[in-house]
């Protein structure tokens, strides 16, 4: 648990960059700090560690108070990743996520068979480990920081704007991978960034900061997009939040209906024999691939017919999914999939708004 | 050539000579010019009082600082510590410029990483900021062992024997043959030094020898 208990930061010329911090990070849950760039995050984030020094208040990491620690001591004990990866170009993969270890005193032995572990456990081929840092992308520098973040196992993870610098489908992606090693792992994690769909998708917990350093409002994500406290807070939760809320909603309980479809490689005739406007096409495990419009259709059905419109929601999903998979569908029927990608059935656009109204409670007039 | 076919014997060992007058200052001021790079890397206040006042010493005329070393070392005018010493004031003078700057050109993103991890100052500067400096600490200790070579010549007017010697033996005999054979292996000297320092780069650095990105995905 790390707690800040009125923590200031207050340089000599009279800048308060973090003005009476007051914020529990509870042990095993990722509590995002968000704000506006000068709102004092990523201070607060370097006084954990004592990369910067508070001027006032106290700083507890699991109750004992970080000042009376050894700072490098304190540092060894926590993970820590930076928007550049921060990888020391000079040394291979496989030495970068040991250094905790062998400034630990581990072996030579048992810190290359760690390094070797943590690259499988962020995705990463094993032959990677005697590459230097410049021989690898973005994302995959950035997988090594997380890497070598957690090499000493330590309980406590600070992650400044990690997911930045690496464009939008990788971030995506290290995010997801993030999330299940997180799952796997249960660290208390501390994280900064800047952009609040980062931090709804990622955090348990949020706080949102104004210039200055003060707290706007702590909540978890549901709640900041359904109820934010003031006006900064819904400016900066921004549009769409009744929309990106669903997505912290499982989806209600649908009934989907059974839908007919065809292979591919099927004939003009049994395209069009259900008379239907739009038919969904699947595969032979009965995976959807797709949506035709058999009027169109004057050969047996090849992939280039298919319709990329529409996606595909799980049941038992997010309310959010299921709503864009009725909206996008060209057929505006919402398709849905069982864990496996199989099909199950389609909803309607008004059976999912239908549901998804019963189960936030309709407003009294 | 005559000449230097019979002279070989003292041509041999002016260059020796030589080669220690300029290659050990060389040495000597770079493990002065990291402590005091380092210094002006820590504290940002120092920077500018440490990089100019070292730097001004370099427009001290050298024949000048030769003749005043006896007076500052209590030494004879004979020594050749004296030579050693100013040497050794002259590639301070530019490497702790070189110093300096190699170590502010390490990415900050590293060094806040290597401080974020436990590693202590002392250890952060040997085992991250000073390998990541060689490439440019190299390039200004090419500068300065050139320099030193040149330079070390002048001594010969305060009596030092190197391969200055050979110009004012020519000189005053009015003769062309040791001034030539001296320019010759100072400049044999200057590219051996160089080649030392190449060599121990690419051997320091061995990151910089791997090829390209390879991986584009995630």
């Amino acid at each position: 648990m790390i707690r800040f208990d009125s923590v200031t930061k207050e340089y000599p010329d009279g800048t308060v960059a973090v003005g009476g911090l007051d914020l529990t990070a509870p042990d095993g849950k990722i509590t995002v700090l968000v704000g506006p760039s000068g709102c004092g995050k990523t201070t607060s984030l370097r006084m954990v560690n004592r990369m910067i020094e508070p001027t006032g208040g106290r700083i507890l990491v699991d109750d004992k108070d970080t000042a009376k620690m050894d700072a490098a001591e304190l540092r060894r004990g926590m993970g820590y990743v930076i928007q550049q990866a921060g990888l020391f170009p000079h040394r291979t993969v496989a030495d970068n996520i040991a250094t905790v270890p062998r400034l630990l005193g581990w072996d030579r032995r048992k810190s290359r068979s760690r390094s070797l572990e943590l690259l499988e456990r962020v995705g990463l081929p094993g032959e990677y480990a005697d590459r230097y840092p410049h021989q690898l992308s973005g994302g995959q520098q950035q997988r090594v920081g997380v890497a070598r973040a957690l090499a000493a196992d330590p309980p406590v993870m600070l992650m400044d704007e990690p997911f930045s610098a690496v464009d939008p489908v990788v971030r995506e992606q290290l995010q997801d991978e993030f999330l299940r090693l997180q799952s796997d792992l249960g660290k208390t994690i501390l994280f900064v960034t800047h952009d609040i769909d980062e931090a709804v998708k990622l955090g348990d917990q949020v706080a949102v900061l104004r210039v200055g350093g003060q707290i706007a409002q702590v909540a978890d994500p549901a709640t900041l997009l359904g109820d934010p406290h003031d006006d900064f807070v819904a400016d900066f939760v921004g549009r769409d939040r009744g929309y990106r809320g669903l997505g912290f909603r499982t989806a209600p309980v649908l009934e989907p209906s059974p839908e007919p479809t065809v292979r591919l490689g099927a004939g003009v005739d049994e395209v069009r024999r259900s008379g239907d406007q739009w038919l969904l096409v699947a595969d032979d495990d009965n995976r959807p691939l797709g949506w035709v419009e058999p009027s169109r259709i004057t050969a047996p059905l090849v992939t280039e017919d298919l319709h990329r419109g529409g996606t595909v929601a799980v049941l038992g999903g997010s309310s959010r999914a299921v709503l864009d998979a009725a909206l996008s569908a060209p057929s505006r029927r919402g398709v849905l999939v069982d864990d496996d990608g199989r099909l199950v059935g389609t909803v309607t656009l008004a059976e999912v708004a239908a549901a998804i109204e019963q189960a936030v409670g309709r407003g009294k007039r | 050539m005559d000449w230097v076919l019979g002279h070989l014997d003292d041509i041999g060992s002016y260059t020796v000579q030589h080669a220690w007058l300029a290659g050990v200052p060389l040495v000597l001021g770079l493990l002065i010019a990291v402590p005091l790079g380092w210094l002006s890397r820590q504290y940002n206040w120092l920077y500018t009082p440490l990089v100019v006042g070292t730097g001004l010493l370099y427009t001290i005329p050298s024949l000048a600082l030769f003749i005043l070393m006896p007076l500052l070392l209590g030494t004879t005018i004979l020594d050749p510590l004296n030579v050693v010493v100013a040497m050794t004031i002259y590639t301070l003078a530019l490497l702790v410029r070189t110093v300096a700057d190699a170590l502010r050109s390490v990415p900050d993103s590293v060094t806040a990483s290597a401080t974020a991890m436990g590693l202590r100052p002392l250890r952060r500067l040997f085992t991250v900021e000073l390998p990541l400096a060689v490439p440019v600490i190299s390039a200004g200790m090419r500068v300065a062992a050139v320099s030193n070579v040149s330079i070390v010549s002048v001594a010969a007017l305060i009596g030092v024997p190197q391969l200055g010697s050979l110009f004012t033996d020519g000189f005053q005999r009015d003769f062309l043959d040791p001034i030539v054979s001296g320019l010759v292996a100072c400049v044999v000297l200057a590219l051996l030094f160089d080649l030392v320092i190449v060599a121990a780069t690419r051997l320091l650095t061995p990151w910089l020898r791997t090829g390209a990105p390879t991986g584009r995905a995630a």
